[in-house]
This record gives C-alpha cells, structure tokens and sequence, in this order.
C-alpha cells in the first residue's frame, strides 16, 4: 500500500487511508505522539509566550522579568497539557475532528484548572479572576495552535497528493522485461548495433518508469516514450505487430500525466497482439478537440484470454491518477465494438501547468 | 550415444534464436541436434513427432495454444518425449511447477542451466499426465488423439458429443468419430458448462442440442432424447438427467 499516512499527519481511521479516492484529506488531529508534532507544539506555545512577553514590556529588564513569570506559569501546564495529549491521543484518534478538537481544548483546560493551585503557592495571587485570566491565556494558546496545524494540514494535502501520485506510478510488467533481455540477447552476435539500439530504448523506457512522475508533461514526450516500448515489442513480436498512429499535430504540446498512454499501449500488446497468431493492429488516435484532448485506443479483442490479468489494475492505477491530476475534468471508459477493444480518455487540453 | 533430438517451440523468432545459440554453447558438452521449430503448440505437435524428437523445449506463454496444453497433447503419444518448460514470468505457472518439482527454464535462460536441464529430462524424467493436468490454469482447446504415431488435435469447440464406451470414450464431430482415453467425469469437471451431461455414460455440447423430444417407449414409459444440431442421430436423456435438462431447455 502507498504510504500516505507519512510521519506528521495521521489520519483519524486508518481504514480510510489506503482509499486512494478523494481529492483533499478531511481535516484531522494531529498525533500527539509524533515527536515532530510535540515538538512543534512546544515551539510555538513558547514563541506565543515571547511575543507576549515582548508586547508588554517597555526594556530588556522587564522583558527577561515578563518572561520567566510567563514560563513560570506556562511550561508547567505546557508540559501537563502535552503529556496528557500523549497519553490520550488514541482516543482523540477516533473522534472525529470538531469532537477531537473539543477534547483537545477540555484537557488543555482542564490541566490548567488543575495547576492553578500550584501556580498560587508559587506565584501568590489566587482568585477567580487569576483563574480566568489563567484558563482563557490557554485557549487562546491552544486555538493559536490548532490553528497552526489546521493550516499545515491543509498545506500539507497536496503532498500526500503527490505521494499517492508516486504510488501510483505506472510499472512495466516483468513479463515484458525479460523477454525483452531475451530478444536483445539474441540480437548481440548477430546484430550488434541492433542490440544497443534496443538496450538504449530499454534504458530510456525504465528511466522513464522510475523517474519521479508527478509532474505533467507534454503529450509528445508519452509518445516518443510508447515508441520506444513498441520498438522492443517489435523486436520480439515482428510482423504480429502493427500499429496505426492518427496523430492530431495540434495536439503535441498538451499536457498529460506522464505513463498515461504506455501502459495502455502496453496492455493492448499483451492483451490484444500476443495471444494471436495471425497479425493485429493497435490503432492509436489523438485529437484535440477546442478544450478537450481525446485519447483513444484499441485493439483486438481475444475473448479466451480474459483470464489474464493486470488489465483491470493498469486501468484503475491510470484513472486515479487521471483524477488526482484533473479532477472530474478527465474520464476514462472502455468498450468492447466489433472484436475491438477500445479505451477512451477525455481530459482537459493544458499546455502550462 | 546417439546424440539427442531437440525441437524449440516459442511464437517468438528472436527467442528460438537465443535457444539455437544456448543449445550450440552446450553442444560440447551434451551432445544433441536441433531436429525442428515450430512457432505454436499445433504446428509444434507435428514437428515434435515427423522429427521424433526426444526432448522439447516450450516456451508456456504461446497463442492459440498454451505451453502446458502442448504438453498434456504430447502425452496421448506412445513414447511422448521429454517436455522442458520455459517461461520469461509467469507466477502461476512457475509456483505450480515448484510444487510438482517439474523443471523449467527462465528467460533470459543460461547456458549452464540449459545443460542441466537437457541432462535431466535425458535420464528420462517425464511429467506425468495427472501433474500436467492439474497444473493448467485453463481448459484445454483441443481434444488430442494419437493416430498412426502422430497427434491429431479436436478443437472444443467441434465436439458434439462424448460417449463412455467401455474403456474409450467415443468424441463425435460432425464430420467423424475418434477414440479419447479420457473419464466423462475429468471433463466435465475441466469444460464446466460448456459440456452437459444428459445420461451417465454421455456428455453433450450445450450449444449444440437443437431440442428434445419424445423418445420410443421403453419399459412401458416414453423417455426423452435430445435432438442435435448436425448430426441426425438422438442421444437419449436418462431419467435421472431428465429433471435438470429440461431446466435447460426452458
């Protein structure tokens, strides 16, 4: 499974995580138990009670004096508040965010009440008003810190985005890798400058898988990229292999997630060409169409081989990622029409990201 | 020694060529010769046994007609020669072939390996048919009968009916009968629905019966025959039968 989950934020039901549907996570806690979480959250309440401190002094003196007062107060409860939040936080897990975040604020509070006492032995000024003073200083704190967190969440997002996106990545089926080490093998006492032709596209075909495939990029790299695969797949397949381009020029420079089209043409090979004797076609159709661009994508249709798998999975894997690139702008449909199977993709036509 | 003969079957060229290659490296050491190639499983069961081969290298993952199946035709031979599988990955197959300690070769395959192999399946290590049998993922595409030495492939999607006669079972197309030595039970199991069985010693292609009709009496009560597409012989539903047949029949 991709790790979304990641270090700093943990998601409520860990169930949820490993869907990989919806766009934005819903906002969560953060865990209290995470050391980067704790440590932030000292940080910040200290930097809080600087700024304080600094507010309401006129000099130095008193900023130094203002200060160890504050702390005086602040890093007992700090402190107490903090543990409890550790000692908590699989329960504040489960709740979900508005419940979690008043929880939150109820023990932060409630560590507070309880150390007032203390604070008076220490400090000597007691009283409702102390209190009051004492309980909403640590509201305020702890919605300046939820708030804090709030936002880096949000910030956040479009990271677990990206490394569902890496997850995602399209992969080349091993089956192919091995049988195209075998063609090229057979190529280098005969033919080898052949055999260095095709160990490059090789190369350049698993740079390309392996490389970091967040980014969009433009239409006529994906392309170049399925011409080396088929290339290999010539190699092994010759005459069984034909392939038909109807290349729309206007749409070269459109933007698409990269290994969007490889590992459907790669589908088409292995579905569609290898189980038959006689020759088949792949024919593959672009156009663009006003702010539209169409993909489209089909091959023969060999109903005994349906028991071979992966098809589903490199559909499933494209259209996610299609979805976590565009949203409901882009869709992806298959049909079966005359002994043909097709695949459409619909998506926005960007050239700037 | 008479040095062994070696067949290559793998739908692709380059890959037969990379095999030739391997196989003239261990010549030195294992001495054979390249008697035929054949790019699919049918034209594969010819070259296998015009060239009376011993030992046959077969890629698994073939069209028309898988490895494995080429392997399970080979064995309605007398003397079927040895079957040495390769494969470039294939999980399913490689995990049944470990389980039933058959040897196979992966590609990229290496000369030594191919060596051992050769040496092996020479000493006689054969597969047995029930092995081969359980280790196909899919049903077979052909009935295979042995003829005059040679392998005369049924396709499925010919077969009529199949009829339990003593030890044979009789398989009749419309154009002819053949021998299978087969149980009724195996392939009914193997085909699932494609086959029905309408009495204890018969199996009939579903989509070939045309209908069904009142047979003649017998034993003072009128039985029911299945009328079929192409061939004007009825086939008698048993009583036993009856009940879920005519669900068939709507």
């Amino acid at each position: 499974m991709p790790e979304v989950a990641g270090a700093r934020l943990k998601p409520r039901a860990s169930n949820k995580v490993q869907s990989i549907r919806q766009n934005p996570l819903p906002d969560a806690l953060p865990d209290f138990r995470n050391l980067g979480v704790i440590s932030r959250i000292l940080l910040s309440v200290n930097a809080l009670a600087l700024l304080f401190a600094a507010a309401r002094s006129r000099d130095v003196g008193e900023f130094a004096a203002k200060l160890t007062e504050i702390a005086g107060s602040l890093e007992p409860v700090l402190l107490v508040a903090v543990v409890s939040l550790y000692a908590a936080s699989t329960l504040l897990e489960r709740l979900e965010y508005r419940y979690g975040l008043l929880a939150v604020f109820a023990i932060v509070l409630a560590a507070t009440a309880a150390l007032f006492p203390v604070q008076t032995l220490i400090g000597g000024a007691g009283g409702g008003r102390e209190l009051a003073w004492s309980l909403g200083c640590a509201a305020f704190t702890t919605a300046g810190v939820a708030w804090y967190f709030h936002l880096r969440n949000r910030a956040f997002s479009p990271a677990i985005s990206e490394a569902r996106l890496q997850a995602l990545q399209a992969r080349i089926r091993p089956h192919f890798l091995f049988n195209s080490l075998n063609a090229v093998l057979s190529l280098i006492r005969k033919d080898p400058k052949r055999a260095e032709g095709a160990l490059e596209d090789l190369a350049e075909l698993f740079r390309t898988v392996m490389a970091d495939n967040r980014q969009l990029i433009a239409l006529r790299d994906e392309l170049s990229l399925c011409r080396q695969y088929l290339n290999l797949e010539q190699l092994r397949l010759g005459e069984r292999l034909r392939v038909d381009w109807r290349l729309d020029p206007a749409a070269d420079e459109a933007l698409v997630p990269p290994m969007v089209l490889q590992p459907l043409v790669e589908n088409a090979v292995y579905h569609g060409i290898e189980p038959g004797i006689a020759p088949g076609v792949i024919e593959v159709r672009i156009e663009r169409r006003n702010d539209r661009l169409w993909l489209q994508l089909t091959n023969p249709y060999h109903e005994d081989y349906q028991h071979r798998q992966g098809n589903r999975m490199a559909l499933a894997n494209i259209r996610e990622r299609l979805q976590l690139h565009f949203d409901v702008e882009a869709s992806l449909n298959t049909r079966i029409a005359d002994g043909r199977y097709e695949i459409g993709i619909i998506m926005p036509y960007r050239t700037s990201l | 020694m008479t040095p062994l003969r070696v067949v290559i079957i793998d739908d692709e060229e380059p890959a037969r060529s990379r095999m030739r290659e391997l196989l003239e490296d261990c010549r030195a050491e294992f001495p054979h010769s390249v008697v035929g190639e054949a790019a699919n499983g049918v034209d594969g069961l010819q070259t296998v046994t015009e060239s009376a081969a011993d030992v046959v290298l077969v890629d698994i993952h073939m069209p028309e007609m898988s490895g494995i199946e080429f392997a399970r035709h080979l064995q309605v031979l007398e003397r079927p020669p040895a079957v040495i599988f390769v494969t470039a990955h294939d999980q399913y197959a490689v995990e049944a072939f470990e389980v039933n300690a058959l040897d196979y070769l992966t590609k990229p395959v290496r000369a030594a390996r191919l060596l051992t192999a050769l040496r092996k399946a020479a000493s006689g290590a054969r597969p047995s048919r029930s092995v081969l049998e359980s280790i196909d993922p899919a049903p077979r595409r052909h009935f295979s009968v042995a003829e005059r030495g040679r392998v005369t492939l049924v396709p499925v999607a010919e077969v009529v009916y199949l009829r339990a006669e003593l030890k044979y079972v009789t398989l009749r197309t419309r154009e002819r009968e053949h021998l299978v030595e087969e149980s009724l039970t195996q392939i009914e199991q193997e085909f699932g629905g494609i086959f029905v069985r309408i009495h204890r010693n018969c199996l009939v292609a579903r989509r070939r019966i045309r209908g069904f009709e009142r047979g003649d009496e017998t034993d003072g009560e009128a039985g029911w025959s299945v009328v079929l597409d192409g061939i004007d012989e009825k086939l008698p539903v048993s009583r036993r039968q009856w009940p879920q047949i005519k669900a068939l029949a709507g």
